[in-house]
């Protein structure tokens, strides 16, 4: 791919939920950029992961750990398993940068994760940073801003 | 009326010297007695001064089930007032923080408040003229809660007046809070990075109790820093640094002779801590910088004190920990017998580098967030015990490890990191003071 649509990103931003609702968390992570990261903020429009804290400010590797132990014989909030499903809001191209292959991408969700009787709604924002890498798509940032970030959850145990 | 108001002796019954009954996890009546009587004669964390660090600066929270607001007064002192105006019991303040100006104005019928909650000014006060208003509740104003501490910046209030004051309840327990406190090269710490909140459907106790549960680590978080460990021997020998998440995640798989020589101290009134002798924060990287700051600051003797302590949890009774060399606070928020909130609260060390916040908020993140691998496994078998707990076959939760009949009465003591001693303490405080004013 030397220059994707619009219709390419948009698809790459369905395909990933597609992934994350069908518990292909392995092919998920092929997704991320070496250096990619996956944050979901803790406060309103906040700018700085790193000095404020998050729910999630996740590379490759705190992900990996993260499906390896979904995999888990001792998981035991996860024996039985959680579930989820997406519904995006059609995705909207932000902004393109072809000649580095630099995109941004804006899809409104709503997340509903399950597990045995339980059945929790979450809604909010993505914001896909992506990035050409040897031809390929691939994230460099998967920001999930919800819309109720700062409340008291229980567990969130798969990715929105 | 049920079978324990006014009944301190069936109370007392719950607690055995080794065992507890099931119903202090899961009584109705026993959780709205503890919201009656134990934190009402305990003194119980609020806040943090630097949250209100300007007059009329407020913060809103709860002492057990009681709304109240931690507010700078004028004279730079801070209060604690109970949050409910005196005319119809509006909530005066529900923004979670803020700046009242000089005074609390409710927003139903304009009455105000100074910030130490006397009464400035009703609207058309003359209509509460030769009614004998004066003599009224309401005329009090916004009732303050009447034992404040403020140690340190951090805010303790006691609601009734019985029972010890500040320093006699939590006594050399102080060293805890003092240590997390002299990390900062200026002795001065700043809430900072944000508050994780964690709803939990068990007991608050059962959080505080998991506190100084060395024996769960190694098993419950197998899953979770187990994983780490393996994933990390995957590509440690590929010349990356051993990341910062790694040195968090992976101590906790430390084996039970670990657990064992940390050691636990236990102090009177309910309070102890594990990590005596080390912790799992003994073996963090050094910050660049950070040591010499602190030799300036206090010496190169003292420096190798303050941070030669690497206490693991402290608890103080009834439901607060800190981790001094994490610079982190965990409140355990009694909703319901079977519904507590946790909030996790993180400090600045003001004076230090930014990598020791960013160190901070990384371990409060995967460690004690909703969203944690850690936190997940946890409250799984919380709420696994809550539900548990219905069973009618043995009715009693077993706190034996350890036990030896001569820790009665001991006012501090140190012991084999495994022990269930602090477990022990806890309790022997709760019935104590679930019943001092019965």
């Amino acid at each position: 791919m030397t220059q994707p649509s619009d219709a390419d990103l948009i698809a790459f931003v369905v395909r990933e939920a597609r992934m994350l609702d069908e518990h292909r968390f392995e092919e998920w992570l092929t997704l991320f950029a070496e250096d990619g990261k996956y944050w979901m903020p803790l406060e309103w429009g906040q700018t700085d992961p790193v000095l404020t804290g998050s729910l999630m400010y996740e590379d490759p590797l705190l992900l990996r750990i993260r499906v390896e132990r979904l995999k888990g014989n001792r998981t035991f909030s996860q024996k039985p398993k959680s579930r989820c499903h997406h519904v995006l809001q059609t995705p909207t191209v932000d902004s393109r940068d072809d000649a580095v292959g630099d995109y941004h991408l804006y899809t409104p969700f709503h997340y509903v994760e399950t597990r045995q009787d339980e059945q929790t709604l979450y809604a909010g924002w993505a914001r896909h940073h992506l990035v050409l890498r040897d031809g390929a798509l691939r994230i460099k940032l998967k920001r999930v801003d919800l819309v109720n970030c700062d409340a008291a959850f229980g567990n969130i145990q798969l990715f929105m | 009326m049920g079978r324990y108001t006014d009944n301190p002796q069936a109370i007392r019954d719950l607690v055995r010297e080794t065992e507890v009954h099931r119903d202090v996890y899961t009584d109705p009546e026993i959780f709205d007695l503890e919201m009656k009587h134990l934190f009402a004669n305990t003194w119980v964390h609020v806040g943090h001064a630097s949250q209100v660090p300007n007059p009329g600066d407020y913060f809103t929270t709860t002492i057990g089930s009681q709304p109240v607001i931690m507010v700078r007064h004028t004279d730079n002192t801070v209060k604690v007032l109970y949050n409910k105006c005196p005319h119809k019991g509006t909530k005066i303040a529900i923004d979670g923080c803020g700046n009242a100006g000089k005074f609390f104005r409710c927003p139903y019928h304009a009455w105000s408040f100074k910030t130490d909650g006397s009464l400035l000014a009703i609207p058309l006060k003359k209509g509460y003229e030769n009614t004998g208003f004066e003599g009224s509740h309401a005329a009090q104003g916004m009732a303050p809660v009447k034992h404040v501490k403020n140690y340190r910046d951090f805010v303790f209030a006691k609601m009734n007046d019985g029972g010890p004051d500040f320093e006699t309840f939590f006594g050399d327990s102080l060293s805890s809070l003092d240590n997390m406190i002299d990390r900062s090269p200026v002795g001065k710490l700043e809430v900072a990075g944000g508050v994780l909140r964690y709803m939990h459907n068990c007991n608050w106790k059962m959080l505080v109790e998991n506190q100084t549960d060395t024996c769960h680590p190694m098993v419950a978080h197998e899953s979770s820093a187990g994983t780490a460990v393996n994933i990390w021997k995957s590509v440690e020998n590929t010349g990356v640094k051993k990341p910062m998440a790694v040195e968090i995640f992976a101590p906790f798989m430390s084996p039970y002779e670990f657990y064992e020589g940390m050691g636990i101290r236990v102090w009177d009134n309910g309070h102890g801590h594990t990590g005596v002798n080390h912790s799992i924060h003994s073996d963090y990287s050094a910050i660049p910088g950070y040591f010499d700051q602190m030799v300036a600051a206090y010496g190169e003797e003292r420096a190798r004190k303050i941070l030669g302590e690497n206490r693991h949890n402290t608890v103080y009774f009834p439901n607060i920990m800190i981790k001094g060399p994490i610079q982190l606070l965990r409140i355990f928020r009694p909703l319901a017998a079977n519904k507590t909130l946790v909030e996790s609260y993180t400090y600045r060390l003001v004076g230090a580098p930014d990598l020791l916040l960013e160190r901070t908020l990384m371990y409060n993140r995967l460690i004690n967030a909703p969203t944690s691998v850690v936190g997940h496994d946890d409250l799984e078998m919380y709420e696994r015990a809550q539900e548990g707990l219905a069973v009618d076959a043995n009715v009693w939760v077993n706190l034996q490890r350890l036990y030896d009949p001569a820790e009665q009465g001991q006012p501090e003591a140190v012991s084999n990191g495994t022990t269930e001693w602090q477990m022990r303490n806890q309790f022997r405080a709760w019935a104590k003071y679930m019943t001092a004013a019965m």
